[in-house]
């Protein structure tokens, strides 16, 4: 940055740019959104888990006032509308293809979960839509729900295109050397870690408003969305069929995502489809149930793990046997989730030389399940996690000294891990010892004993994570089964007066991207953050782009920024060295001005922007006028952020209450752009965690009814249960992308849960708990205590 | 149909609606202030909180016609022109927001929690935020940022 001008460049922690909208109540989400003459859209949904439909006679509601259309699964098959398609699809471990039975955008003969979608009314109000739909007979033939993953393979079968309800049967790893390994080991230890289901439950309901223009033959689709440009691609060539450019899908500002807005639903094709057909613009909003029973949820795996462990404690080999339920129908990254994105994180932070590792994947009458915030990553991390603490209880050792014994050393990178994976860079102990010391890890013990005279348990627990982020190399991913690339583009353009626009195929829904890319900008730059807006979220502006999932907006799309702030400036150079007269190669660039080596002659970059524009004395026969540049990146590897987070409970036996009292944690992101951002990504990632560890769960019951639809009785973790969170960092510089960053957005939320429930194992231990599901809720804690005392005094 | 008016951020409004208008879709839907949110269907989310007569309610929860005749507060009106209000001003520069959907309501459940109590502890602030459910921010920044207004509103 220019000397005495405020840091705004790379490393502040620079106030956000997007505030302003949202603290004033000017924020522009989709249902803000309404166009003249608009039908509103009511989906009637399934409230059987799984059943033949034997008919649907919409005569009466067709009848109802301000009804304009009713369509069922057959109007849209008619028009050869296609659904939901899947983006990645593993290689079952036979070398066969996965099953992708069809997901229709609306039921054809067969529900398949609760909140599975029957037909739609479209009508001049919501209310009118609503009332008509109740006028709707459906009439259905049961049968049985299969609702346990556990037990849903061979179980009633729910496609026919599948007779066992597996979709994949996928391996990673050697299974003989694997064997071998757990054969040879000196102790062998084993336990069943579940991971439970949960809801993402962005604040902000999905929402949809289409509308079909006639005369451009042109349609424009409003939506709630991580990903724009996927949702006008696979909308186009996969569902509609029609020419990609006659799409235009804008995802204004969007409430929270955490990757169910990833997914392309069937409400906005419903709605897209609707608009050509009525010539008028249709809007949906979903509310809280129908987000709770349609929107894809999350994690939802039962592992079977083996760990063995040589005479001095060090792993020798890890064999994870896992049953992942995915639900009634396949959605974007359902299967990728549970395989590239979960078996090749099963090294963690630790130096194992043989893992397997097989997953199934299984169809359950239940709704998709699907990326969540960390995908994958979490569940890997929770298994693995959970089985260190517990690893370390039986051999009686430190759980700090488990994991320090078992780290990666920090000369051994890059590290090939033995599930794919080669990590470029990582250093775990220092993340670790900063972490303990964070907490006060070493007197852990007068804490307990305080707690003790006080009647209260208390409990520590670690937890030391790593994941694979900044998603994704194309060509890698590509061998993967990956049928997408995943880079991220990038579009710099200098007006002639200076000010900058930058086109972003990222998405930014609550992440802060108008801030951290505008300081990337402004740092490279040497111009002010205010002269640079940044454009996201529309496919009419944007060349194209991946969106914002996986940890991958910095480490991609702000890598392509990067990139294409280079070109500008590589251009500012030739035009520069024209006007002063000067070889390109004595061009310097620095604080906004470019300079020839050894004289005192400087141009700014706003005279050269201008001078690109006003091309008078122009370099012509070098370059075109104008300063706008594009750049596509396609990152070389994943990056690999790691960290330890440490959790302090303190437990009252008489009522089963948890308090987290202390929180300490230590990430490594490689460089940070700007740290108040990030800390505010880990703060919300850990909050996730601590929902998912203590309060939350989709529970469906043994007829596939969710019981758990409303606020009311899915429990989110308010306020009051969170503490003050103590965060810290460690930096090793990513080694393959320009700005050394690795992303921040899942660790909280990968790191956390493990943390909370190896406290909480911690804290019982004096009672003789060694193990606790999730969510670790009062009453489960409660029962815990009861039952391990009543044991005891057996 | 019913003729309801009230004050609205210091604007008097009138409108024939609905009998079973909810005050926020009277506020969102007939008065266009999108600022106010709508996030659940059973009063939880807190997303809609908008001020009645100086108390904060849940805008999800009244019916437009309860509110004949009250001064009500959005999200819109707490700015004294460009000056922003306190509790704005401390969820900007404490980063006590990221997606933006939980705000309004927050800022508003804020204001008044502030307003009506004194020298107020984290654990008061964080219990007192108890109806307003946000997923992005952990709450770790919107303790911080009630508790920067506080000190700036003299609580």
């Amino acid at each position: 940055m220019p000397e005495g001008t405020i840091n705004q460049g790379i490393g502040a922690s620079v106030r956000r740019k997007e505030d302003k909208k949202f603290i004033t109540g000017k924020g522009r989400y989709t249902d803000d959104i309404n166009r003249n003459g608009q039908l509103y859209a009511y989906f009637i949904r399934s409230d059987v888990a799984h059943a033949n439909i034997k008919n649907i006679n919409v005569n009466a509601a067709a009848k109802c006032e301000g009804v304009v259309a009713i369509y069922t699964g057959e109007d849209i098959a008619a028009d050869g509308i296609g659904g939901p398609i899947c983006g990645w699809t593993p290689t079952n471990r036979d070398g066969s293809a996965p099953k992708e039975p069809p997901h229709p955008l609306l039921a054809v003969g067969k529900v398949r979960y609760v909140g599975d979608h029957i037909a739609v009314v479209i009508a001049e109000s919501l209310e009118a839509a609503q009332a008509a739909s109740e006028k709707i007979v459906i009439d259905l033939d049961n049968l049985p729900a299969v609702v346990d993953p556990a037990t849903a393979i061979g179980n009633t079968q729910i496609h026919d295109e599948m007779d066992d309800n597996v979709y994949f049967d996928w391996e990673l790893g050697d299974e003989a050397a694997t064997a071998d390994a757990l054969g040879g080991a000196d102790k062998v230890i084993e336990l069943t870690v579940t991971n439970n289901r949960v809801i993402p439950n962005a604040i902000e309901p999905r929402a949809a408003v289409a509308e079909y223009d006639e005369v451009e033959d042109r349609y424009t689709l409003y939506t709630s969305s991580q990903n724009p440009h996927l949702t006008r691609l696979v909308m186009a060539a996969f569902m509609m069929q029609i020419p990609e450019s006659k799409l235009h899908v804008v995802a204004p500002d969007v409430g929270g995502g955490f990757g169910s807005k990833i997914y392309i639903y069937p409400e906005e094709a419903v709605c897209t489809w609707a608009a050509k057909k009525l010539r008028k613009p249709v809007k949906w909003t979903a509310d809280r149930t129908q987000a709770f029973l349609g929107d894809a949820h999350g994690r939802d795996h039962v592992n079977k793990v083996k760990l063995g462990l040589d005479k001095n404690n060090k792993i020798v080999g890890l064999r994870v046997d896992t049953i992942a339920n995915l639900g009634a129908y396949l959605s974007a990254f359902s299967m990728v989730t549970p395989t590239y994105l979960h078996g090749t994180l099963l090294s963690g932070c630790y130096d194992i030389p043989a893992i397997y590792t097989n997953v199934k994947g299984v169809c359950t009458t239940t709704v998709n399940v699907d990326a969540y915030r960390g995908a994958g990553r979490p569940e890997a991390t929770y298994l693995l996690e959970r089985t260190m603490d517990y690893a370390a209880r039986q051999i009686g050792m430190d759980p700090a000294e488990f994991r320090r014994v078992n780290f990666i050393p920090k000369d051994a990178f890059p590290y090939q891990t033995a599930v794919a994976l080669q990590y470029d860079i990582g250093d775990y102990e220092p993340a670790l010892d900063k972490a303990m010391e964070m907490i006060d890890y070493p007197n852990f013990g007068s804490r307990r004993a305080e707690a003790a005279k006080r009647g209260k348990y208390r409990g520590i627990g670690l937890s030391s994570y790593i994941e694979a982020c900044g998603i994704a190399p194309s060509a890698v991913v590509g061998t993967l089964g990956a049928r997408v690339g995943l880079y991220e583009s990038a579009v710099v353009r200098v007006d002639p007066t200076g000010t900058i626009s930058v086109f972003t195929g990222a998405h930014s829904h609550g992440q802060g991207h108008d801030t951290t890319f505008a300081q990337i900008v402004a740092d490279k730059l040497g111009v002010p953050i205010d002269s640079i807006d940044i454009v996201h979220g529309d496919t009419d502006r944007i060349p194209f782009g991946m969106g914002t999932y996986g940890s991958r907006s910095l480490a991609v799309g702000g890598t392509a920024i990067s990139k294409a702030v280079d070109k500008v400036i590589e251009k500012g150079k030739i035009i520069a060295a024209h006007m002063m007269e000067a070889s390109k190669t004595d061009l310097e660039f620095k604080d906004g001005k470019f300079t020839v080596a050894g004289t005192d002659k400087e141009k700014s970059f706003g005279e050269i922007a201008l001078s690109a524009y006003v091309p008078h004395n122009f370099p012509h026969d070098q370059l075109e006028p104008g300063l706008e540049e594009t750049a596509f990146y396609d990152p070389l590897n994943f990056t690999y952020p790691a960290g330890t987070h440490i959790c302090e409970v303190e437990i009252d036996p008489a009522t089963g209450v948890v308090d987290i009292v202390d929180w300490a944690a230590c990430d490594d992101f490689g460089n940070l752009i700007n740290p108040m951002i990030v800390e505010g990504q880990v703060h919300g990632g850990i909050a996730q965690g601590v929902g998912q560890a203590l309060l939350e769960n989709a529970h469906y019951n043994e007829d596939g009814q969710l019981l758990t639809a409303s606020y009311m009785d899915y429990c989110m973790p308010r306020a009051d249960n969170l503490p003050s969170l103590k965060i810290d960092y460690t930096v090793t510089a990513c080694t393959h992308n320009d700005l050394g960053v690795k992303g921040c957005g899942e660790a909280g939320a990968i790191a956390s849960p493990p943390a909370v429930i190896n406290a909480i194992v911690d804290a019982l231990s004096v009672v003789g708990v060694t193990d606790m599901s999730m969510p670790a809720t009062t009453e489960k804690i409660w029962r815990a205590i009861n039952d391990a005392t009543a044991k005891a005094a057996e | 149909m019913a003729l309801v008016k009230m004050t609205v951020n210091g604007q008097a409004v009138e409108h024939d609606v609905p009998d079973n208008t909810l005050l926020v879709s009277f506020i969102r839907e007939t008065l266009g202030l999108t600022g106010t949110h709508v996030g659940c269907d059973t009063s939880q989310c807190g997303a809609c909180v908008v001020h009645v007569n100086g108390q904060s309610v849940k805008a999800c929860t009244m019916l437009a016609a309860q509110a004949a005749g009250s001064e009500i507060t959005t999200i819109e009106g707490i700015a004294n022109g460009d000056e922003l209000h306190p509790m704005q001003k401390a969820f900007h520069e404490n980063h006590g927001l990221q997606c933006g959907y939980c705000t309004p309501g927050m800022v508003m459940s804020a204001i008044e929690l502030v307003e009506k109590n004194k020298g107020l502890t984290e654990q008061q602030i964080r219990e007192g935020l108890e109806g307003n459910i946000c997923r992005c921010t952990g709450y770790h920044n919107i303790v911080k940022s009630v508790q920067a207004a506080a000190q700036e509103m003299g609580g």
